[in-house]
């Protein structure tokens, strides 16, 4: 028995979520008594798969061969394979848009009862019942696994990342291949840029800014933060904010420590991306505004004359 | 080409959920066609309108007759026929087993489901749909189209999106992008869909992976506290000293 960890690289890199990955299975392997190994697929420096070692895998599994984009179908054998070799009972993944991609197709590979976007370890193992926010973070469901093996996901920003050093033995992992079905032809992103999904702050605004001409004030203060900036959604869909900045329900989901929401009325489906943040500060010129009811700190004022004071008060801080 | 999109029958968004037990109430609530799966019924329509070649879109949806009001809601966005299997859809694996004996039975080269359902939110029947079928699959799917008869799909991935190509047939998880704007039926529409063909499968047996034995509702967030719009240090200091955000 163990507890094996799906590790996402970001080209070649591990990023803060993978630690958090790995403080959260072995506390769970710890709990069941058992060792923690991790899986690692496509090309890693090695530098890089010894920062793992602090975070206590036993064994850490690698294989590049093919492994430089992703095809679910591949990509989810090679992880039930390696869930296999090592008789794991539990496997986890980020949840995120990879570990959504694979989570389902290992459950049905290993007939493992699947639960994405956990923030917390089991109430209890026997029988084994965790806890996950349901009907859109509205309230939480107690979710009982009556299968042998189970899989979870793992929500950004909920776990602890704890050091807790163990071998941590670099093994190539001998795989059965298949043909990958799906080819990508084209990609097309920016780097060197914070993402929105792994901040850890973020300013957002919403229409109180009355246009785009305004967001100078917001994008200041994400930089004296070193926040990244976000926005409700009729600031993306007016073309004021690319789609990207969008958080909500039908946007991004996002976690981070402190959620700045400027002239953002705070309409349930934006709180719905928006609640597992760990501080919202809320700066509105109404003081009715639902926004308040979400919000952990709150400033009724003119954003206009509000933003440039805190930015200044936060250089000094 | 052939589309079938999975639809899950949801509580509207902005429903304050109450419960019995582990049931939700459902007197008082509105139901709604999930929104991913209406983009993605959408999506196809604008598909099927360019001439790009699709021929026809279903409908499959797991549920009691109670979500019939929003099978014909998708029936009158536009889509052709539709399935519904007999039964509550309690668990994922058991949602994407029925799921899949529908497609089995028929003939698609598209298989779109949303990421994610707004009742258990559970981000699973996509992938565990692809994988009992055996069909490849791709998540975060923000663009499908078709280009000389062949789909090209984008997912995005952190910081941009990757163009794929892929063999068919194909299941999509779908999310943001996929569409813009839901197609609301007309009129013409709703009276057509009443005659279109719906029709009903018994459900299969499958073993119970999960189950949600309790429902907990959140704590109680402790009141917001204000600062005085004269105050920004105020807010500051507590950022830093209570909060230890900044
Ligand atoms: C199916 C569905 C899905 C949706 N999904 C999302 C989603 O994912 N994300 C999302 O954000 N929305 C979503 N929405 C839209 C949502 O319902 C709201 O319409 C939207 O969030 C409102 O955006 P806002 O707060 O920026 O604008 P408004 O509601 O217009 O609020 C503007 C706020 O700014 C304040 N203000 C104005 N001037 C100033 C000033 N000078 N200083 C300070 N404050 C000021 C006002 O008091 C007001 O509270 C969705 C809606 C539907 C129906
Ligand atoms: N009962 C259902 N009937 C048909 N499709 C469903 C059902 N439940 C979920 N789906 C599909 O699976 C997607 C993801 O749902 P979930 O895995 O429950 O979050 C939805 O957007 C639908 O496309």
């Amino acid at each position: 028995m163990s507890v094996l960890v799906y590790l996402e690289n970001w080209d070649g890199k591990f990023k803060k979520v993978s630690f958090e990955l790995l403080s959260y299975g072995k506390k769970i392997a710890e709990d069941m008594g058992v060792p923690m190994f991790a899986l690692s697929l496509g090309k890693v420096d090695a530098s890089e798969l010894e920062t793992l070692k602090t975070y206590g895998p036993e064994k850490i599994f690698v294989n590049d061969n093919g492994f430089d984009s992703l095809d679910n179908e591949m990509y989810a054998s090679a992880i039930s394979q390696a869930a296999e070799k090592e008789d794991a009972t539990l496997v986890v993944f980020s949840q995120d848009n990879v570990g959504n991609a694979l989570a389902g197709r290992v459950a049905v590979r290993l007939k493992a009862g699947l639960v994405s976007a956990v923030s917390a370890i089991p109430i209890s193992y026997d029988p084994f019942i965790i806890k996950k926010k349901v009907y859109t973070n509205k309230v939480f469901g107690h979710v009982k696994v009556n299968t042998a093996k189970k899989i979870l996901s793992l929500s950004k920003n909920t776990f602890e990342i704890i050091e807790n050093a163990a071998a941590g033995v670099v093994e190539e992992l001998a795989l059965d291949h298949a043909e990958p079905k799906t080819k990508v032809e084209s990609t097309d992103k920016v780097t060197g840029k914070l993402l929105l999904t792994d901040a850890e702050l973020v300013v957002s605004a919403g229409r109180g800014m009355k246009g785009p001409e305004n967001w100078g004030m917001i994008e200041e203060l994400a930089e004296t933060l070193g926040a990244a900036t976000a926005c409700s959604r009729p600031c993306s869909d007016e073309g004021w904010r690319p789609h990207t900045e969008h958080v909500g329900q039908t946007g991004k989901i996002i976690a981070p420590n402190l959620y700045i929401a400027i002239g953002i009325s705070g309409a349930i489906q934006h709180i719905g991306g928006i609640s597992n943040s760990k501080c919202i500060v809320a700066i509105n010129k109404d003081p009715d505004a639902p926004i308040f009811e979400a919000a952990d700190y709150g400033i009724v004022g003119d954003a206009f004359k509000v933003i440039p004071e805190l930015n200044e008060a936060l250089k000094n801080a | 080409m052939n589309i079938l999109v999975c639809v899950s029958n949801v509580p509207d968004t902005t429903t304050k959920v109450k419960f019995s037990g582990t049931q939700l109430e459902t007197e008082g609530v509105q139901w709604i066609v999930n929104p991913w799966d209406e983009l993605a019924i959408t999506r196809a329509l604008e598909l099927k309108e360019s001439g790009a070649g699709v021929d026809k879109i279903t409908i499959a949806t797991v549920g009691l007759v109670g979500t019939e009001t929003t099978i014909r809601k998708g029936l009158a966005m536009g889509a052709d026929d539709a399935f519904r299997v007999d039964a509550d859809p309690t668990d994922a694996f058991f949602t994407a087993t029925q799921l899949a004996e529908v497609i089995k039975a028929g003939s698609y080269d598209l298989i779109m489901t949303g990421f994610e359902s707004a009742d258990y939110n559970g981000i699973s029947v996509g992938g565990m749909l692809s994988e009992i079928l055996g069909y490849p699959s791709v998540g975060a799917v923000s663009a499908v189209n078709i280009v000389d008869g062949k789909l090209q799909i984008d997912r995005e991935i952190d910081g941009g999106k990757e163009v794929l190509s892929v063999q068919t047939p194909v299941v999509a998880s779908v999310q943001k992008g996929i569409a813009i704007d839901p197609r609301i039926p007309a009129m013409r529409g709703i009276m057509m869909a009443r005659r279109k063909p719906l029709t009903v499968m018994p459900a299969v047996e499958v073993e119970v992976y999960t189950e949600v034995v309790e429902i907990e509702l959140p704590e109680a967030k402790s009141a917001v506290k204000m600062f005085d719009a004269e105050d920004i240090q105020g807010l500051v200091n507590a950022l830093k000293n209570e909060a230890n955000v900044i």
